[in-house]
């Protein structure tokens, strides 16, 4: 057993995985620089690092996306090349993606057991199918249906089937990428317990996230990457919040959040009593003061990105009024909104905020291209591409140039570029939704900034966020949802999470 | 089930019955429209649901669902099949060719005696199968989109068909003359509805129905197509050969053309180059209209079905109608994109 060194001396159980040294160079850059990581069985390993740090590249040289240039990799203390996910999958290593890769169409099982499904000849066994499912589902402890179409279900059960699947395929090693980067608080909660039992499994995980409470919560042992490399390796218990923050951003991080700004002016926006036919905001009235930044808090499903879709135009309308300076205006389509001074920043930025295989220009100017007309019908490309390089100036988006398809860009420079789209329309009241989403901490605060420069400059922003100390830091004033309605408003500076938690879940 | 709804309607405001109720019409529309196509063209003229009539519009629709359960395959990899048609107009003149009658006089050839039926069935199926296995082949390997290569391989084929009926003397003329075992074996009937005969090959259909049935939810294969459809992505790091599956998905069509046009070739009893053509477009809005989403991943057989006899239903019911040919063709474009809107309906997500 490898439990017992040649001289007979007892030692730490041998680890799972070993990545030695890990180099890889892309054309002009050193993306990895001799990184490593350990991981043992029955632990969690929290993989961090701001984004571009290295840590997608690392795992893609442990499942063969990328081939690494120099290092070793063991798995069970065997070394191991793969040369597809699918091999390391075979070998007992698989990956649960952030964006969950499923056929949304079919079923848990029918996805659970997709290229190996049991049967003979060619011929399904359906029961089999079924009774398989099941019984992994069962052992997790999760009440998913089998037969469920993985479409019509939640995010958080879709990410726990796909979970389940990598269990099915005895799976030693789990790799979680921002596992709860879309879950309610209760829904982290059932992740945990299923992670912990994986744990009792011996299995060995490593998770990746931004969130840091949940990483000190669940964690074993913390690696922090920076620019490519390793920074610290030690166990969790040794590390608190700011020491992590340090070691990603290599410097201090005073305040998570920038002031707020001071100049609040008198109303700008009212919303009275707005219902929704389709979806269940009820009865929503909400007003914003010029300079302000209001917050939305709630539960998922609270109605919250629902309300911000009502206001903007998005959803059927089924009463309400909206004035606008003291003018009533409808906002009947985005268009008409946009056209009265709104602007919306989507929740699933990949899905309805950017055009993947356009380029930042395209990106930037979408919404805004009137502005650009000269001579009747013609866009002035000059203008657009000095407008565009203007905004990657303003909002420091990182980027090789204008001409680079927003889809290679990371998450924080995605949603830059998106913010940049609409200060193009030069907006009188944004709407948020999740901004910093998926978002590292350097980029996060940049956006901060940005939100408070607006508001001096007079617009009123409100954002939606699952994040209560992101509200707290953020924002002047937060109402709160439930069950399609407000059931609150508090100060910022006054409250408490547990104030909003309370309202939060009257309706519940 | 019935009582449910009725409780479940009770229990809710009148507001809100209303909106259930509007989504319950929204969700069955077509079994609706079905009926509501049957009783309107019924009081116009009684003969429409008289036994022949009946029986004439279940033959037409056996004969056209082959074609359309191989193009839903494609459909359901988010392709398309535009060869289809054509390989049904090639296979229907290569069996009318073979199997004409010893004697006949305009016979393509005339030294060559009457083939066996099962080495000519398969011989076309062979054929159909190989050109559907090059278009599987072509839209796998070199990852181009169904719809072009369909495009290409639909102009060979028609070329490749012309050609054919320029052999010997034939000089391009159509193929008639067929012998009487093959006629007998597709269109003779051992059942009768009232005095109406069922062809034959009604069974045949509904026997390769159920196979596909088969095919589609009881084999690896089939729940590989649909995984495919839905996300190619999941279904290549799950472990399935997408590449295979593409190609057998159109070879499979290509197989089940085959068969549209054995049956065809016999049922038309004279074959000409403009055999098949436009098929494929019937099948393509059979199958749209039955559900088969180009979004892919989804699609029953019942709604394959459902789509054909449709289909078939109101293209006979205009003529019961009496309405003018050149009219038919505005009233079927417009039925078709009226039904797949209402269908529509169902897969949007409301706000």
């Amino acid at each position: 057993m490898p439990n017992i060194s040649a001289n007979g001396m007892k030692k730490a159980p041998a680890p799972l995985l070993e990545m030695r040294n890990i180099r890889k160079d892309f054309p002009g850059v050193r993306a990895l620089d001799a990184v490593s990581l350990t991981l043992r069985p029955g632990t969690v390993h929290a993989l961090m690092g701001e984004n571009g740090a290295g840590k997608s590249t690392l795992m893609k040289c442990l499942f063969g996306i990328h081939q690494p240039d120099a290092g070793e990799i063991l798995l069970s203390g065997h070394p191991v090349r793969f040369q597809n996910p699918r091999e390391a999958l075979d070998q007992g290593v698989a990956m649960v993606h952030q964006e969950l890769n499923q056929a949304l169409k079919r079923s848990v099982m029918d996805n659970m057991w997709l290229g190996r499904y049991p049967g003979r000849f060619g011929f399904v066994h359906g029961r089999a199918l079924y009774e398989k499912t099941r019984t992994v589902l069962g052992d997790l402890g999760i009440s998913i249906d089998p037969r469920r179409i993985m479409g019509t279900m939640s995010v958080s059960e879709r990410q726990m089937a796909e979970i389940a699947k990598a269990v099915s395929y005895n799976a030693k090693v789990i790799v979680l990428d921002e596992p709860t980067s879309s879950l309610t608080e209760e829904e982290v909660g059932h992740l945990f317990r299923i992670i912990r039992k994986l744990k009792e499994r011996g299995c060995g995980i490593i998770y990746i996230s931004h969130k840091m409470e949940e990483i000190l919560q669940i964690s074993d042992d913390i690696t922090v990457m920076r620019d490519g490399a390793n920074v610290s390796t030690a166990p969790a218990s040794e590390m608190t919040m700011d020491k992590i923050i340090r070691l990603m951003v290599g410097r201090d991080i005073t305040h998570r959040f920038p002031p707020k700004s001071q100049n609040i002016g008198d109303i700008l926006f009212r919303a009275e009593a707005l219902s929704s036919r389709y979806t269940k905001v009820k009865n929503a009235s909400i007003h914003l003061r010029r300079g302000e930044i209001v917050g939305l808090a709630g539960l998922a499903g609270a109605g919250r990105s629902e309300l911000l879709e009502n206001i903007f135009g998005l959803s059927v309308r089924e009463g309400g009024t909206l004035h606008l300076d003291g003018r009533e205006i409808r906002n009947r389509n985005p268009r008409e909104a946009i056209r009265n001074g709104f602007a919306l920043l989507t929740e699933e930025r990949r899905a309805t905020g950017i055009f993947g295989i356009l380029d930042i220009t395209e990106n930037t100017t979408v919404s805004s291209l009137k502005r650009f007309l000269s001579a009747l019908f013609f866009i002035n490309d000059r203008k657009r591409y000095e407008k565009t390089e203007d905004m990657i100036g303003r909002l420091s988006v990182r980027t090789a140039s204008r001409k680079t398809k927003i889809r290679s860009l990371s998450g924080g420079n995605q949603q830059k570029v998106i913010l940049g789209r609409w200060l193009l329309c030069e907006p009188r009241i944004l709407l948020l939704d999740e901004p910093t989403r998926g978002i590292d901490v350097g980029a996060k605060y940049e956006i901060y900034q940005l939100m408070q420069q607006l508001a001096a400059e007079g617009s009123s922003i409100l954002m939606v966020s699952g994040e209560l100390p992101e509200l707290l830091g953020v924002c002047h004033r937060i109402y709160v949802m439930s069950g399609g309605e407000i059931t609150g408003e508090v100060a910022a500076d006054s409250t408490t999470q547990e104030e909003i938690m309370a309202l939060a879940a009257k309706n519940v | 089930m019935k009582i449910e709804i009725v409780e479940k309607m009770k229990a809710l405001e009148p507001s809100a019955r209303r909106r259930y109720l509007a989504e319950m019409l929204i969700n069955n529309s077509l079994y609706i429209f079905l009926v509501a196509a049957i009783v309107l063209i019924q009081c116009f003229n009684p003969r429409f649901l008289s036994l022949s009539s009946v029986v004439n519009i279940i033959s037409l629709s056996a004969a056209n669902l082959p074609i359309a359960l191989g193009i839903a395959g494609a459909i359901i990899l988010t392709g398309t099949d535009l060869s289809a048609g054509r390989i049904v107009g090639l296979v229907a003149c290569v069996s009318a060719a073979l199997l004409q009658s010893t004697g006949y006089a305009g016979k393509m050839f005339p030294n060559l005696a009457t083939l066996p039926i099962p080495v000519v069935l398969l011989l076309v199926l062979a054929i159909g199968a190989l050109v559907g296995f090059i278009n599987g082949y072509c839209t796998a390997t070199f990852h181009l989109h169904p719809f072009i290569v369909t495009l290409s391989t639909q102009l060979i084929v028609y070329g490749s068909l012309l050609l054919f009926l320029m052999i010997g003397n034939n000089n391009g003329q159509s193929l008639s003359g067929l012998s009487p075992a093959y006629t007998d074996f597709i269109k003779g009937s051992f059942f009768s509805l009232g005095n109406t005969p069922v062809p034959n090959y009604v069974w045949y259909v509904i026997l390769l129905t159920a196979v596909m049935w088969v095919v589609w939810n009881k084999t690896t294969f089939g729940k590989n197509m649909f995984a495919v459809g839905s996300n190619p992505e999941a279904a290549n790091v799950s472990g399935v050969n997408v590449r295979l599956v593409i190609i057998l998905v159109f070879t499979l069509a290509g197989l089940l053309y085959g068969v549209t046009g054995f049956i065809e070739a016999a049922r038309i009893g004279s074959n000409s180059a403009a055999t098949g053509l436009n098929y494929e477009l019937d099948a393509i809005a059979a199958c749209v209209i039955g559900g088969v989403s180009f979004v892919g991943g989804t699609g029953k057989i019942s709604g394959v079905i459902l789509g054909v006899v449709l289909l078939r239903l109101i293209f006979v019911g205009l003529t019961f109608l009496g309405i003018d040919a050149n009219m038919q063709y505005i009233i079927k474009g417009l039925i078709i994109l009226i039904a797949c809107a209402i269908d529509m309906r169902k897969y949007l997500v409301r706000k």
